[in-house]
């Protein structure tokens, strides 16, 4: 075989050299223990539907991916959607920090003295995370919002041992519900969901007579999953502390430069979706789960992922960095570790810390701000068309909202197939995860989605619905 | 053709400030787009409750786009990764990572996409999803993959989960208690198990390095759920009892758990469908070419062979994996996404998987092809025990377990030794080689291995880096027989010295956020 420029020993005269060290004649002479019976042939193998099954050259390679993303189509503007994971702007900075080959090609910091930069970071994406959330304790990582909420549900358990309940809201995003359920499918334990009011946001009422001294923890997204502003949080929060429970938060970083920070909200533990802040959207992948707690030893022993520490080096004289804490984790712990999560999202965190050190504390706020006024903008527009209804629920929302179609006369899936005809892709359909609203759908607007973005939306609507 | 130079090697040493030292009072690093005048008449300012208004602005610091570049770029100059030089971390296959598939991944046909887009507009990708799904089928030698899992750890997750619902649908999970892991396994394996509900039981190796049969024997059981290896083991090598494993752990309804980690020593001689494994994952960011970035992001996809579950409700292992499968509707020529079904353990992750990953390895197996797969575990192969061959011969270093048997993706090496005559220990060692600009084995793994150096060079490295790497041993060894007490002052030519992890993890001085570090010093 020809040699390859990935695979620098693939030449006759290095595989010679290392077959004269071994003594053998052939390569075949370090594969014979594994039993015949379950050894490939070669044939066999190489007609398999493997790529193209021989090593083909980096042009061909391009031209077939190309050809085959040439097949996405292209829109006029980016989606209206959101639900967990928004189109924000990536500055150009944070690109290139992250294709720089010695944080990109690097493994977990395991030896510390060679990899300082690394850990510097990490630690800066911790600290930088805290400040936004007003937390004490940000972990390195999780996968992503959802999972991270799967692990605070698993970590109230522990934490208050005994108790099996949890407490969710009606308006949690039902994806992230779906892999709360998935986590907690080993335990025997009930998600108890509290309905909301007409403000679209939790009832408290509802929640005062479903909680209980069995209840572990109670969950409150915020802005909830339909985008409403959740007004009454530190009352929430209040509520579960009166019964022992944990309360847990779940945020929309960009919220932050408008909405209060969940450290001043009574949060024990946050979790979030780190994309916003310096990811693509990437057809979901990869995310940046965030996993926040209140500086309690007893939380922090439960907490999982990996821990970055500012230390000095054991003279004393430098500044050095150290991963802490690894007693909770599964390459020591093993069985009884807090968790088995091992590699994480330290490149996404990365690029979060890059976003935050460039937008800074104003930058942030302007963001929201923009965040705002575009959906503002839009809920004004949209309402003025005949039929479409922007105000289900009374309640203030940040940068998303449903649209009830149903006195259009037309089923979302007409009229965003139309949509679609036109370039323009609308908003998620929550016909399936929230029936009573009939056919809606909820509509997110970003920085990126611009008044022109929002006007050939409306425009395109209009004619949809005249049409 | 080939010579041997001692390495001189010193890392960047910027006593690089925390982001938060730097910068000043209104100072911006980005201009963030401001909504119009028409829009802000429109709207007529912002109304959010006063009790649930930021009253504080968040303690980030102001720093110019110039001054975050320099940050970074000083703090990456003291990281080391593949791209520096040999990082043969065992279990860890840190091979190269082809930047075409970057290029691929970070396409903006890709990055901009929304996961919950129409699947009319996203056919492209969901093409190469569905080659890469079928690509790593015929791989493993499985039936279904899920592309689903975020990582290793979160395919093992999913295999446990997937294991617990098959013994819920045959009725018989009050019996299903116990996962058995070999002593030799990588840490995530009995966390996984564990994270499943299940209790783990640990069979030993025996001094061939294969799973003690006898002792496995004896832990088999009516409640045995499964069993979770890796094949090659973390040892490097095969597993010469798999046929009788398999028989055993089958026999009593066990399913058969694969962790891919080290399916890089067996491509094209073997698959773990052939060797009668139910479930294996898959690791993206080891065997496919994908960047550990630090810690990841990865891709673990689960594969399975599509045995019955339930004959009654013909019920599929298939049906159980997590997340949206893509299919192919021949009719339409048009791809779409299925799932999670009704007897699916759901959702691991809120959306897809880890597109950026799975892009890339999709880039590296398109561009190898079977035969070029074939290839990266032939010289992969080659690597190992050529590193096996020449470290054998270095005073203070054996290799324990099935000592005459050829390793496979990687060899662990032991400095027990080295340790007992010299008192420089596998630590001082791996101190030793970062000094010479090389990155350490991965360290005291695995724990049946006193003093381990666990040792995978991948297909990747150069003969000449693994020559040097081997003399670099050679005169740590030299130094520990004759000077130990220097080997305690390794390294000094990395970006700082040994690092105080007593300090780092002591209640009173731990660190772990700037606010917390200022808080203790304040007092």
């Amino acid at each position: 075989m020809n040699p390859h420029p990935w695979i620098p020993n693939s030449t006759d005269e290095y595989c010679k050299v290392i077959m004269e060290e071994l003594g053998i004649r052939s390569i075949d002479e370090l594969f014979q223990d594994i039993p015949g019976k379950f050894r490939i042939k070669r044939d066999e193998w190489d007609n398999l539907e493997i790529g193209f099954k021989e090593p083909i050259s980096e042009y061909e390679a391009w031209r077939f991916i190309d050809e085959s993303l040439s097949m996405n189509k292209k829109l006029k503007t980016i989606p209206f959607l959101g639900g967990g994971v928004y189109p924000h702007y990536v500055p150009a900075v944070v690109k290139h920090i992250l294709m720089r080959g010695e944080f990109l090609t690097s493994y977990t910091p395991y030896q510390a003295e060679i990899s300082v930069g690394l850990m510097q970071a990490l630690f800066e994406y911790q600290s930088l995370m805290a400040e936004l959330l007003d937390m004490d304790i940000v972990n390195a990582s999780m996968y992503d919002w959802g999972s991270a909420t799967g692990e605070a549900f698993l970590m109230s358990l522990r934490v208050k041992r005994g108790r099996r309940k949890i407490i969710i809201p009606h308006t949690m995003n039902p994806f992230h519900r779906r892999v709360a359920e998935t986590y907690l499918y080993p335990h025997d334990v009930s998600l108890v969901e509290v309905g909301v009011t007409e403000k679209g946001t939790v009832n408290i009422s509802e929640l005062e007579e479903k909680i209980d001294g069995e209840t572990a923890a109670v969950y409150l997204q915020n802005p909830n999953f339909l985008g409403f502003i959740e007004e009454y949080a530190v009352e929430i929060g209040e509520i579960a502390h009166k019964h022992g429970a944990l309360f847990i938060m779940g945020v929309y970083p960009i919220s932050l430069g408008l909405l209060e920070a969940p450290g001043k909200l009574g949060a024990d533990i946050v979790v979030g979706e780190g994309q916003p802040l310096g990811l693509y959207p990437s057809f979901g992948g990869p995310l940046l789960g965030i996993f926040a707690i209140r500086n309690d030893r007893k939380l922090l022993r439960q907490m999982p992922g990996r821990l970055i520490g500012l230390t000095t080096t054991k003279d004393g004289k430098e500044r050095a960095f150290a991963m802490i804490l690894q007693t909770r984790e599964q390459h020591i712990r093993r069985e009884k570790a807090t968790s088995n999560i091992c590699t994480n999202e330290a490149l996404s965190a990365i690029a979060s810390a890059v976003y935050l050190s460039l937008l800074g504390p104003d930058g942030l706020k302007k963001l929201a701000e923009t965040n705002y006024y575009h959906a503002h903008y839009a809920e004004k527009k949209l309402s003025s068309l005949e039929g479409v209804e922007t105000r289900i629920y009374s309640g203030e929302f940040f940068n998303e909202f449903p649209v009830r179609f149903d006195h259009t006369g037309r089923e979302y899936y007409e009229i965003h197939r139309r949509l679609l005809e036109k370039g323009i892709h609308g908003g998620i359909y929550l016909g399936n995860s929230y029936p009573e609203l009939g056919e809606s759908a909820l509509y997110a607007f970003t920085e990126m989605h611009t008044r022109r973005d929002i006007d050939l939306l409306v425009e395109a609507l209009k004619d949809v619905l005249n049409g | 053709m080939r010579g041997v130079c001692i390495v001189v090697f010193r890392q960047a040493k910027w006593s690089e400030p925390l982001i938060f030292e730097i910068g000043g009072d209104g100072r911006i690093g980005h201009i963030v787009p401001e909504p119009g005048e028409e829009v802000r008449r429109i709207v007529d300012g912002i109304n959010i409750p006063e009790k649930i208004k930021r009253k504080k602005p968040p303690r980030l610091p102001r720093v110019s786009e110039v001054e975050v570049v320099r940050h970074y770029t000083r703090l990456t100059q003291m990281s080391y990764g593949v791209d520096n030089g040999p990082v043969p971390l065992g279990s860890c296959t840190m091979k190269y990572n082809p930047r075409i598939g970057f290029e691929a991944a970070y396409d903006p046909r890709i990055t901009w996409l929304h996961p919950l887009q129409d699947e009319d507009t996203v056919q492209g990708l969901l093409k190469l999803l569905y080659l890469l799904q079928k690509w790593l089928a015929n791989i493993t030698g499985m039936d279904k993959c899920t592309l689903h899992p975020a990582a290793g750890a979160h395919g093992e997750l999913t295999g446990m989960l997937v294991t617990r619902k098959y013994h819920d649908l045959r009725g018989q999970l009050n019996v299903k208690k116990e996962i058995i892991v070999p002593d030799s396994a990588h840490g995530t394996n009995p966390a996984s198990a564990s994270m499943a509900g299940f209790t783990v039981v640990e069979v030993p190796s025996g001094s061939d390095g294969n799973i003690d049969v006898e002792a496995l024997k004896t832990v088999v059981s009516e409640k045995t759920a499964g069993l979770m290896i890796t094949n090659p083991s973390t040892l490097g090598l095969f597993e010469e009892n798999i046929a009788e494993i398999e028989e055993l752990i089958h026999s009593v309804d066990g399913l058969l758990y694969y962790d891919g980690a080290n399916l890089n020593g067996i491509m094209g001689y073997t698959r773990p469908g052939d060797m009668g494994f139910d479930i294996a994952h898959i690791n993206i960011h080891k065997t496919f070419g994908s960047p550990h970035g630090g810690g990841g992001p990865g891709a673990g996809p689960v594969c399975v062979k599509d045995r019955v579950v339930n004959e009654d409700k013909s019920i599929r292992l298939g049906d159980l994996l997590p997340g949206y499968i893509v299919e192919y509707d021949e009719d339409n020529d048009k791809y779409y996404l299925l799932g999670p079904g009704k007897h699916s353990i759901g959702l691991l992750k809120a959306f897809f998987g880890n597109i950026g990953p799975l892009i890339w390895g999709f880039t590296y197996i398109l561009m190898l092809g079977a035969k070029g797969l074939r290839l990266v575990t032939e010289q992969a192969v080659l690597n190992t025990n050529y590193f096996a061959s020449k470290i054998r011969k270095v005073k203070g270093f054996s290799i324990p377990y099935g000592e005459n048997r050829p390793r496979k993706h990687e060899v662990v090496v032991s400095a027990e030794k080295l340790y007992e005559e010299t008192g420089v220990s596998a630590l001082d060692v791996a101190k030793g080689l970062l000094d010479a600009g090389f990155y350490a084995p991965t360290i005291y793994f695995p724990l049946i291995v006193r003093e381990a150096l666990m040792t995978e060079f991948t297909e990747s490295e150069t003969l000449e880096n693994i020559d040097k790497y081997v003399e670099r041993l050679r005169e740590i060894s030299e130094t520990a027989y004759t000077n130990p007490e220097e080997a305690r002052k390794w390294p000094i030519n990395t970006s700082v010295g040994r690092i105080d992890e007593v300090k780092a993890n002591h209640p009173k001085t731990m660190a772990p956020t700037w606010r917390i570090y200022l808080e203790k010093t304040r007092k």
